[in-house]
């Protein structure tokens, strides 16, 4: 096997499909860990990693702190209200004096996009984006691509339905890059004014109509309505939204399934009783992201040295 | 290079580590065998085969990847290939026989008794390896041994199993001489 090459995990987009497959593989061992009598093991014991949050996060960062326990790292959080970012400290300056305490790993979550990237060029510590803006989210990708791989054997030939506010998602992009890397086929879905203009050149379809959209997908993978980034008015209302783009009944595929990175805005993007189907996934997924985020760590941060 | 052991000469060995361990368990039934990945999880098999054989009990049988338990990982620069554990019975109050192919440095033996003790607590755990080279850097020592070959770090011991590389066989060779194929 191949060593691994890179130092950070900035965005699915640097990774190639032998990369992509290696950390899966790898997260499959790590679930296995999770199902044991003692869910941890001690292979990042003696690295300090830190989660540096600009952004509220709860799963993500409960999941991150959860993965670098499991592999005995000790793990440290900064959010930002509790910080001296509030009296004006630069970035560089916080994560320079941050790193200076010996930090082995950054996990950092930012609402510019590019921030993983400007810390990584300073730095000595290995970065792990946990979303930048509306960049990338690599590590709910790499999740989304687990989740699916393990349900379906695997990612070739599937059909994903991506619903939603693509435009400000980096989920979407991170998914898109993702699915389409595995071969793939990626489909995207919403308010023309939420899909960013160019998105054929991603290797994604566009399509309006939101039946059409899911008809054939084997994946419905349904995206949070942002409610913090709607505030200019990017579609006439809520109730619209959800009558045109809310999922609210299965498609005719058989054995489709139902995803969302979550949180969830029951009753908008999708109903309960959709996000409570026995063909949602949403937990699972929730699940296979310690596996996967240590499978991540265990790979940038397990030796000492990157080749 | 030399040759150590034949197909035969492993195929008795292990036939007497199998009465070996008959002899020191009175009750059969408690017993359960953990192979190190690769080679020690196929020798866990073939004693385990020889002692079904033997008494008739359905013994379970483990496989373990160290890995994640290594010492040495901060210090090495290449990652290794991870390789599954498979422990699929409950190991609180059993027996176990832990098995490898060649004793070492030990490290490997200790990283594999944290693992197994992160699945519960065995009663007992015993060490059986084929091969005992009489360099081990802990104070860990095998209950059962195939054979004691005293040998330099210059040397290396291949071992060769059907089950992976098609035949039965150990040799011995100094660190720059080409392996047997």
């Amino acid at each position: 096997m191949s060593p691994w090459k890179h130092k950070h995990l900035l965005g699915l987009s640097s990774l190639s499909k032998k990369e992509i497959t290696r950390i899966l593989d790898e997260a499959r061992e790590f679930y296995k860990v999770l199902e044991r009598p003692i869910p941890s093991v001690p292979a990042l014991r003696g690295k300090t990693i830190l989660n540096l949050f600009f952004e509220p996060s709860t799963r993500t960062l409960m999941s991150f702190t959860l993965s670098e326990k499991r592999l005995s790292a000790d793990s440290l959080t900064f959010s930002k209200t509790s910080s001296s970012i509030k009296k004006g400290e630069t970035l560089l300056d916080t994560v320079k004096y941050i790193e200076a305490m010996k930090i082995d790993g950054i996990v950092v979550r930012h609402s510019s996009a590019g921030v993983p990237y400007y810390l990584s060029q300073r730095i000595n510590a290995f970065v792990i984006n946990a979303g930048d803006g509306a960049h990338e989210h690599p590590t709910q990708a790499l999740l989304d691509l687990f989740t699916a791989r393990r349900h379906f054997k695997t990612l070739k030939g599937l059909k994903i339905a991506i619903i939603g506010d693509i435009k400000h998602s980096r989920v979407a992009k991170s998914n898109i890059i993702g699915f389409s890397k595995m071969g793939a086929s990626v489909t995207v879905c919403g308010p023309p004014t939420l899909i960013p203009f160019g998105i054929e050149k991603m290797n994604a379809i566009f399509e309006y109509d939101l039946k059409k959209a899911i008809k054939d997908a084997d994946i419905i993978y349904v995206l949070r309505i942002q409610m913090e980034r709607q505030e200019n008015g990017m579609f006439p209302s809520l109730r619209e939204y959800r009558e045109l783009f809310g999922i609210a009944q299965q498609n005719k595929k058989k054995g489709s399934i139902i995803m969302h990175p979550g949180p969830i805005n029951r009753g908008l993007e999708l109903t309960s009783s959709m996000a409570d189907a026995p063909n949602s996934l949403i937990t699972e997924q929730v699940k296979t992201g310690v596996a996967v985020r240590m499978a991540i760590l265990y790979l940038l941060g397990g030796a000492s040295e990157k080749i | 290079m030399k040759k150590i052991s034949s197909e035969n000469e492993i195929k008795l060995i292990l036939e007497r580590i199998s009465s070996e361990i008959k002899e020191r368990h009175i009750d059969m039934k408690k017993v359960s065998f953990i192979g190190i990945k690769r080679h020690g999880d196929i020798l866990a098999e073939r004693l385990k085969y020889i002692l079904s054989k033997d008494t008739g009990i359905k013994f379970n049988v483990g496989a373990l990847d160290i890995t994640f338990y290594r010492d040495d990982l901060q210090m090495i620069s290449e990652l290794p290939e991870v390789k599954s554990t498979e422990i699929n019975f409950d190991v609180n109050g059993r027996e176990i026989i832990l098995v490898d192919d060649v004793l070492y440095t030990a490290r490997t033996i200790r990283a594999a008794l944290s693992e197994i003790l992160d699945f519960g607590r065995p009663s007992r755990i015993e060490l059986a390896v084929l091969i005992d080279r009489k360099q081990k850097e802990l104070p860990i020592c095998p209950d059962y041994v195939g054979k004691i070959i005293p040998s330099s770090k210059e040397e290396i011991i291949d071992v060769f199993l059907k089950e992976l590389e098609g035949k039965d066989a150990i040799f011995i060779r100094k660190k720059d001489e080409p392996m047997e194929t």
